[in-house]
């Protein structure tokens, strides 16, 4: 018997296993630096735009663009998602990185709070949705369909901002915000312009709470049909 | 649960790429070795006697063609021989053979019907050459086969060669999908070989010394795929079994899906029931690589296949009940992604070893086109192979397991 062949494709085969473990690790760890990334970008966007804010405080609100909340929270949202079902709710490394960004919603929330107490809500702005879930099995029924209807109105709507909070999260600053808006633990919770909505809400609930959505169904249909009108003239 | 599920993955993926670099190794290591084998090769031997026994039942359209084809070989007549057995026809088939009946090298024999082995052995009773091989009614062989094959008896420790089949006149996507098959198996067949580690020897051609038979006895029933069982017995016994790549045979293949779930159906059950009876041979070292790594990786790759299976059934079961559940939640609605991100490119450890599988899978597709079709060319025929042959095994193989666990054997036809 040729035993030594035996033990060569080992090495070989072992060697092939560990390239495969090191260049998945370095990707895995490659993405949660993007994230790092991503959320110190936040950061400093949020820390920007409170500065500015601040600053202007004396001055009128005209001054306030409507580019000072942060772009890429829904982004970071997404890829935090992803990693989080890929790695697993227990990567302490992802929870991490998830409390950090529940920290970076509340900011960005707050800030919008501030111009609007301020300034009135900022034209073109669509009242912010606040969503409570849970990961945990059996816990929340609902959660992963209203993720699906989120997901969706996001999409059709990129002016519409979602903060999303994972119920479980063990975040004080998410029990301080269910505390405030005395949000119960019944979930899916939708928290629209400080009244709270429990239970699955449908896409045409949702645009039934924020009629702003309608309107702009109504002047996107509108737009549509005057392309229309002048393509076939 | 999940713990379990992954290092059940990690192993069979690691004793998937085990097996493949084995694989590899060994191709290298006959590259390496080529120029010896060849300058050994001498023109001049003295041929030995060969008689071809084709069995045949109900094969009146391509019994014709298949006794031409041996006719043709470049033989000298006096040592060639051809046996055609007629195992009990109900068409013409005999009516059809008595054309050859005042041929000198073609003796045509009559019995009842009893199976293809039965027909092989009644024509062995009666044999005395050298050397006896078998061509199925379905298949042709290349006049130079033979001469090809009798070079490799030169060495006396040769007690069967076999040959490279290809597919004849591949037309239909399920008969382009085995001529990649085909390929490949011409590719691992020169392996095992060079392994001593070959287990079966294809009914299409495949020459056997006479004596063989007379020691270890003749073809028995054994679930309809006996030319495995022969090769397993000539193992066991310590026989080596070449091959020659060079000596082609045309076999005509399944056409539709139906005709090759069942023949595969009867190779995958009759390789199941045959390893069973000889596993003696797992795990020993006096069979060299055959019972050391060959037949455990033929028989575990079956079983691990089970398992991958059920397991992406389950995970595509999953996916789908969830696109229903999103489906009925907010509709149907279709998003390009705006840009390629690959961020969202999986690069779990079990994607990345997949992927690696897959490579060396394509390279040695790639090595086994060279092998058997001459060139590295891709063509439609690997596409198919790829994208159904994962597809449609699965049917086969589970229903082999099937007939196994409830002892339902299969029938030739």
């Amino acid at each position: 018997m040729d035993w030594k062949k035996y033990a060569y494709t080992f090495l070989i085969t072992a060697a092939i296993f560990g390239t495969a473990i090191f260049l998945s690790n370095f990707f895995n760890q490659k993405k949660l630096n993007e994230i790092k990334d991503i959320e110190s970008r936040i950061a400093v966007d949020i820390l920007a735009s409170e500065t500015q804010f601040s600053l202007l405080e004396e001055l009128s609100c005209r001054d306030i663009g409507n580019t000072f909340l942060s772009k890429e929270l829904a982004e970071l949202g997404d890829r935090l998602s992803y990693t989080e079902e890929s790695r697993g709710t227990d990567d302490p490394e992802v929870m991490n990185l998830k409390r950090y960004y529940s920290l970076l919603e509340i900011k960005d929330f707050l800030l919008y709070q501030k111009v609007k107490d301020r300034c009135g809500a900022p034209e073109g702005f669509l009242p912010p949705i606040i969503y409570f879930y849970s990961n945990e099995e059996g816990v929340c029924d609902g959660c992963e369909r209203e993720g699906y209807v989120l997901t969706r109105l996001r999409e059709e709507y990129p002016d519409l901002r979602v903060y999303s909070f994972d119920y479980d999260l063990n975040l004080s600053a998410i029990s301080t915000l269910v505390n405030i808006y005395g949000v119960k633990g019944e979930l899916p919770a939708l928290l629209i312009n400080e009244k709270t909505y429990y239970g699955f809400k449908s896409i045409e609930d949702i645009k039934e709470i924020i009629p702003a959505l309608k309107e702009i169904d109504r002047q996107k249909a509108e737009a549509e049909k005057q392309a229309t009108s002048t393509k076939d003239n | 649960m999940a713990a379990i599920d992954e290092i059940i993955t990690y192993a069979l993926l690691f004793l998937a790429l085990y097996f493949e670099v084995f694989l590899l190794v060994t191709y290298f290591e006959i590259k390496d070795q080529k120029g010896k084998f060849l300058s050994s090769f001498k023109k001049n031997i003295a041929l030995p006697s060969v008689t071809i026994i084709v069995p045949v039942w109900n094969e009146e359209a391509t019994v014709l063609k298949t006794v031409f084809s041996l006719l043709k070989l470049d033989y000298p007549r006096h040592l060639l021989s051809v046996f055609v057995v007629d195992d009990g026809s109900t068409d013409k088939t005999w009516n059809v053979l008595q054309r050859f009946s005042r041929n000198k090298q073609i003796t045509l024999l009559q019995k009842p019907n009893g199976g293809k082995h039965t027909a092989v052995n009644f024509a062995l009773e009666r044999t005395k050459s050298d050397l006896v091989g078998c061509l199925d009614a379905d298949s042709f062989v290349h006049p130079q086969a033979l001469r090809r094959i009798v070079a490799n008896f030169e060495d006396p420790e040769i007690m069967a060669v076999t040959p490279a089949m290809k597919v004849h006149e591949a037309s239909t996507v399920i008969q382009l999908m085995q001529k990649v098959e085909y390929g490949w198996a011409v590719f691992l067949r020169q392996i095992f070989a060079y392994l001593n580690a070959q287990y079966v020897i294809p009914g299409p051609f495949s020459i056997v010394r006479s004596k063989v038979f007379h020691q270890i006895g003749f073809y028995k029933h054994a679930y309809n795929t006996e030319d495995m069982e022969m090769a397993l017995r000539m193992q066991s016994n310590g026989y080596k079994i070449g091959n020659e790549p060079s000596a082609l045979v045309y076999t005509v293949t399944p056409n539709t899906l139906k005709k090759l779930y069942k023949q595969r159906l009867r190779w995958t059950y009759g390789f199941l029931r045959n390893t069973f009876d000889y596993k003696h041979l797992f795990f020993r070292p006096q069979y060299g690589h055959l019972g050391m790594i060959i037949l455990p990786t033929a028989s575990f790759s079956l079983v691990s296949l089970l398992y991958i299976i059920g397991k992406a059934i389950v995970d595509y079961a999953n996916i789908i009940f969830n696109k229903i559940i999103e489906f009925r939640t907010v509709g149907f609605h279709f998003k390009w992604p705006n840009t390629f991100d690959w961020f969202y490119f999986n690069t779990d450890l079990v994607a990345i070893l997949s992927f690696m599988a897959l490579i060396f899978t394509i390279t040695m597709l790639f090595m086994s086109r060279k092998l058997s079709e001459g060139h590295m060319r891709p063509g439609r025929d690997m596409l198919y192979f790829l994208a159904l042959y994962s597809v449609i095994a699965p049917l086969w193989i589970i229903k082999a397991f099937y007939n196994v666990a409830f002892a339902k054997s299969t029938k030739w036809r």
